[in-house]
C-alpha cells in the first residue's frame, strides 16, 4: 500500500512537477481554443457539402469525412508528422498535430451537424426563404440555430473528445501536458507526475462530462 | 354465486395521499363488473392492485382459495390467471402479433414452440386477426393492436380479465371491435373486472357497476338499479351519452 | 514534384512487399487485441447498467463517479500511469495487456452510460404488460426490455464502441507491435513512407466495415418500420 502512494500519489514529486504540468496545461489549453473553432467550421462546411445539390462534390465529401472518421487519430498525426516530410514538406510537431487532429474532429463535427440539420424540419427553411431571407441568411439565423440546439449534447461530447485527443501530441514531443507529465516521470522514476496530469485533465473534463450528460438527459426530457 | 376475485378491506397510500379506502368487492364467477367514477377517484389503483402491478397498503384479495397479498403466495403463478389488458396496449414492438401472445406460453407455461404457436394463432383468429399472425405492432390499427394484446392475455387461460380502459386510446371508429370482442369474451363465460368510459356499453353489458369517488366505492349495483336510484351521483354518470 | 517520385515514395512496391509480413503481423495483433477490448468493454458495461438497477443510491453515485472519470481522462495517460507505474509496486503487466485492461475500461464506462439510457427509455408499460403475463423480472428484462433497448443503444454503442478501439493504436508509445508500431519500424528502416500508408489502409479495411456493420444493425432492427 505504501509503495503504491509511493508510486503514484507522491506529493513532493508532485510539488516539483506541477510549474512544468502548468506549463503544458497552458499548451493544451491553448491547442484546444485553436482546435474547436477550427474543427466546427471545417465541419459545418462539410456538413452542408454533405447535403449539396452537386452529386460528385456530395460523393467526395462523404469519401472525405469516412476516411478520417475510420483513421485512429495517432495514425493521422504520425502520417503528417513522418509522411510529409519526404514531399519535402517540413511539417513541425505541433503544426502536424493541429493539422491532424483538425482534419479528424472536423469529421466528427461534420457527422453531428449534418444530424442537426436534419433534425429541423424542411418547412422552417421554406418558411424563412418565404418570407424573403436569402439560403444563406435562412440557414444562418433560422436553421442552423436549431440544428445547434437539438445536437448540443453531441457536440460537447465531441468537443471533450478533442480535448482528450491533444495528449496524441505528447507521442511527437508537442510539450502539452501529457508530454511534461511524462517528461518528469522519465526524470524522477515516480508514476505520480503522470498522476497529477490525470487530476488536472479531470479537473476540467469532468465538470465538463457531468454538463454533457445533463444536457444529454435535458434533450431525452425534452 | 361463488365469488372468484372477493377484495376486502384493501388500503393503498402513495405516501401521505390515501387512494384507496376499505374497498369490499366481489366479483362473481362469469360476471362483468365495471368500476367508473371520475377521474383520479382510484378506479386504475384498484384494478392495478388486482395483479399487484400496484402493492396495496393493507387489506385482503382473495383468488380462489389463495390470498394474493399473503406473503408466500407465487404472484407469478397467478398472474397467469390474472390476466390484464391495458389503456396503451403495451404490445411488444420488436415481436410478431404472434410471437407478443407465444411469449409467456414458452416462458412462464414453459410450452414447446409448436404448442404455443397453436394457441397464439387459434386466440388470435377468435379475435378476428387470423391475416395479422406476422405483423409487427407498428403494423397494425390500434384496434387490432388491443385485440392482439387481449388474445395476449387470453391465451395464457386467465380465471379473470383485468380491463384498464381499453378503448380510451383508440379512434371512435375502432372502439367497436374491440367492445364486441369483450362481449364475446363475456358470452363466453369469461370473468371481468373492467375501468371504463364506455357508459352505454356498461349499461348494457354490465352485470354489476361500482361508482367509485375519492378512493371508495359509493355505489353499488346492477346499470338499472344504479339508473332507478334518485340523486346518486352514479346515476348521472352511468346515463351520460358515451 | 512529379508523379515518379511520389510513388517512389509513398506507394513503393518493393518496400511494400519487403514489410507486408511485418504489418500484417501488426494488423492482427491490433484485430485480436481490438476484439478482446470490444467483448469485455460491451460485457462489463452491460453488467455494470443491470447492476445500475439493483444498487443502492449511495453505490449508483459512486458507479457515475467512476464512469464519469473514465470519461473524462485521455487513454494515454492512463495507459502511461499503468504502464510505467504498476511495475515499481511489483505488478509487470505487458503492454498488451495494460492497453486491453485501459480500453475495456473506458469502453465500458462509455457502455454502461449508453446502455443506462437505453433502458430507462423504454416505457414502463412494457415491464408492467410482462410482469401481467407472469413472467419474472429476469424474463422481462432478457426478453422484452434488453431487446427493446439495444436498438436504441446501437448507434451511439457503435460510433463509440468504433472510436475507443482505435485507441489500440496508442499501444505504439509503450512500443506494443501493433499495426502503426510495425508501420513506424518499417518507415525509419526503410527511410520511406510507403509502410504509413499501408498501415493507413490498413485502419480502413479494419474499420470502414464496422461503420457499415453498424449501419446495417439499425436497419435490421425496424420492426415493421421503414427506417
Amino acid at each position: 500500500m505504501n509503495a503504491l502512494i509511493e508510486q503514484f500519489f507522491n506529493l513532493e514529486v508532485m510539488a516539483q512537477a506541477f510549474p512544468f504540468l502548468l506549463k503544458g496545461l497552458g499548451v493544451t489549453i491553448l491547442l484546444t481554443l485553436l482546435l474547436t473553432p477550427l474543427g466546427l467550421a471545417l465541419g459545418l462546411a462539410l456538413a452542408l457539402g454533405s447535403s449539396a445539390r452537386h452529386r460528385g462534390l456530395r460523393r467526395a465529401v462523404r469519401i472525405w469525412v469516412n476516411g478520417f472518421r475510420g483513421l485512429p487519430p495517432l495514425v493521422l498525426i504520425i502520417i503528417v508528422y513522418s509522411a510529409l516530410p519526404f514531399l519535402g514538406l517540413r511539417t513541425p510537431p505541433l503544426m502536424a498535430v493541429v493539422i491532424a487532429l483538425w482534419l479528424n474532429s472536423s469529421a466528427y463535427y461534420c457527422e453531428i451537424l449534418r444530424a442537426g440539420l436534419g433534425s429541423v424540419p424542411a418547412g422552417q427553411m421554406e418558411a424563412a426563404r418565404a418570407t424573403g431571407l436569402g439560403r444563406a441568411q435562412a440557414l444562418r439565423d433560422v436553421v442552423l440555430p436549431q440544428a445547434v440546439r437539438n445536437v448540443l449534447p453531441d457536440l460537447a461530447s465531441n468537443t471533450i473528445e478533442l480535448v482528450k485527443g491533444t495528449s496524441l501530441a505528447s507521442i511527437i514531443g508537442v510539450s502539452e501536458l501529457l508530454h511534461m507529465a511524462s517528461n518528469a516521470r522519465s526524470v524522477v522514476y515516480n508514476a505520480s507526475p503522470i498522476t497529477l496530469a490525470a487530476l488536472m485533465y479531470l479537473a476540467f473534463l469532468l465538470p465538463s462530462v457531468r454538463l454533457t450528460g445533463w444536457l444529454e438527459r435535458r434533450r431525452r426530457g425534452a | 354465486m361463488r365469488p372468484i376475485l372477493d377484495i376486502q378491506a384493501l388500503y393503498k397510500s402513495f405516501g401521505d395521499a390515501e387512494v384507496l379506502k376499505n374497498i369490499n368487492l366481489k366479483v362473481g364467477e362469469g360476471e362483468m363488473v365495471f368500476l367508473i367514477g371520475p377521474s383520479g377517484s382510484g378506479k386504475s389503483t384498484l384494478l392495478r392492485c388486482c395483479n399487484r402491478l400496484e402493492e396495496p397498503t393493507s387489506g385482503a384479495i382473495w383468488m380462489d382459495n389463495t390470498n394474493l397479498l399473503a406473503g408466500d403466495t407465487d404472484i407469478n403463478r397467478m398472474r397467469q390467471r390474472i390476466g390484464m389488458v391495458f389503456q396503451g396496449f403495451n404490445l411488444y414492438p420488436h415481436m410478431t402479433a404472434e410471437q407478443n401472445v407465444m411469449l409467456a406460453l414458452r416462458r412462464v407455461q414453459g410450452k414447446s414452440e409448436a404448442e404455443a404457436r397453436e394457441i397464439a394463432r387459434r386466440e388470435l383468429d377468435r379475435m378476428g386477426l387470423a391475416e395479422r399472425f406476422g405483423h409487427y405492432p407498428s403494423q397494425l390499427s390500434g384496434g387490432q393492436q388491443q385485440r392482439v394484446a387481449i388474445a395476449r392475455s387470453l391465451a395464457l387461460g386467465p380465471r379473470v380479465m383485468l380491463m384498464d380502459e381499453p378503448t380510451s386510446a383508440l379512434d371512435p371508429e375502432l372502439v367497436g371491435g374491440v367492445l364486441e370482442a369483450m362481449r364475446e369474451m363475456k358470452a363466453a363465460g369469461m370473468t371481468m373486472l373492467v375501468v371504463s368510459h364506455e357508459m352505454r356499453f356498461a349499461r348494457e353489458a354490465a352485470d354489476r357497476v361500482a361508482f367509485m369517488q375519492a378512493g371508495e366505492i359509493v355505489e353499488y349495483g346492477t346499470p338499472a338499479e344504479l339508473l332507478a336510484r334518485e340523486g346518486g351521483r352514479a346515476r348521472a354518470f352511468l346515463g351520460g351519452e358515451h | 514534384m512529379d508523379l515518379s517520385r511520389l510513388i517512389e515514395v509513398y506507394f513503393n512496391a518493393g518496400v511494400a512487399w519487403t514489410y507486408l509480413p511485418d504489418l500484417l503481423h501488426g494488423a492482427w495483433v491490433t484485430v485480436s487485441l481490438s476484439v478482446l477490448v470490444i467483448a469485455a468493454g460491451l460485457v462489463l458495461g452491460l453488467a455494470m447498467a443491470l447492476l445500475r438497477l439493483v444498487l443502492p443510491r449511495w453505490g449508483v453515485e459512486v458507479m457515475r463517479l467512476w464512469v464519469d472519470c473514465l470519461r473524462a481522462v485521455p487513454p494515454l495517460a492512463v495507459i502511461l500511469l499503468l504502464y510505467f507505474g504498476l511495475p515499481s509496486v511489483g505488478l509487470s503487466i505487458s503492454a498488451f495487456w495494460v492497453i486491453w485492461i485501459t480500453l475495456t475500461l473506458i469502453l465500458s464506462a462509455f457502455a454502461e452510460e449508453i446502455f443506462w439510457a437505453g433502458l430507462e427509455a423504454i416505457p414502463a408499460g412494457q415491464w408492467e404488460a410482462a410482469r401481467s403475463t407472469g413472467m419474472t423480472q429476469r424474463q422481462t428484462l432478457a426478453d422484452v426490455v434488453l431487446p427493446q433497448a439495444f436498438k436504441i443503444c446501437v448507434p451511439q454503442l457503435t460510433n463509440r464502441t468504433i472510436g475507443i478501439t482505435k485507441n489500440t493504436a496508442l499501444g505504439t508509445a509503450i512500443g506494443m507491435p501493433e499495426l502503426l508500431n510495425e508501420a513506424q519500424t518499417a518507415l525509419s528502416f526503410s527511410g520511406n513512407a510507403t509502410p504509413l500508408i499501408m498501415a493507413a489502409i490498413g485502419y480502413l479495411i479494419i474499420f470502414l466495415p464496422l461503420m457499415a456493420l453498424a449501419g446495417y444493425l439499425e436497419r435490421s432492427m425496424s420492426w415493421g418500420k421503414t427506417a
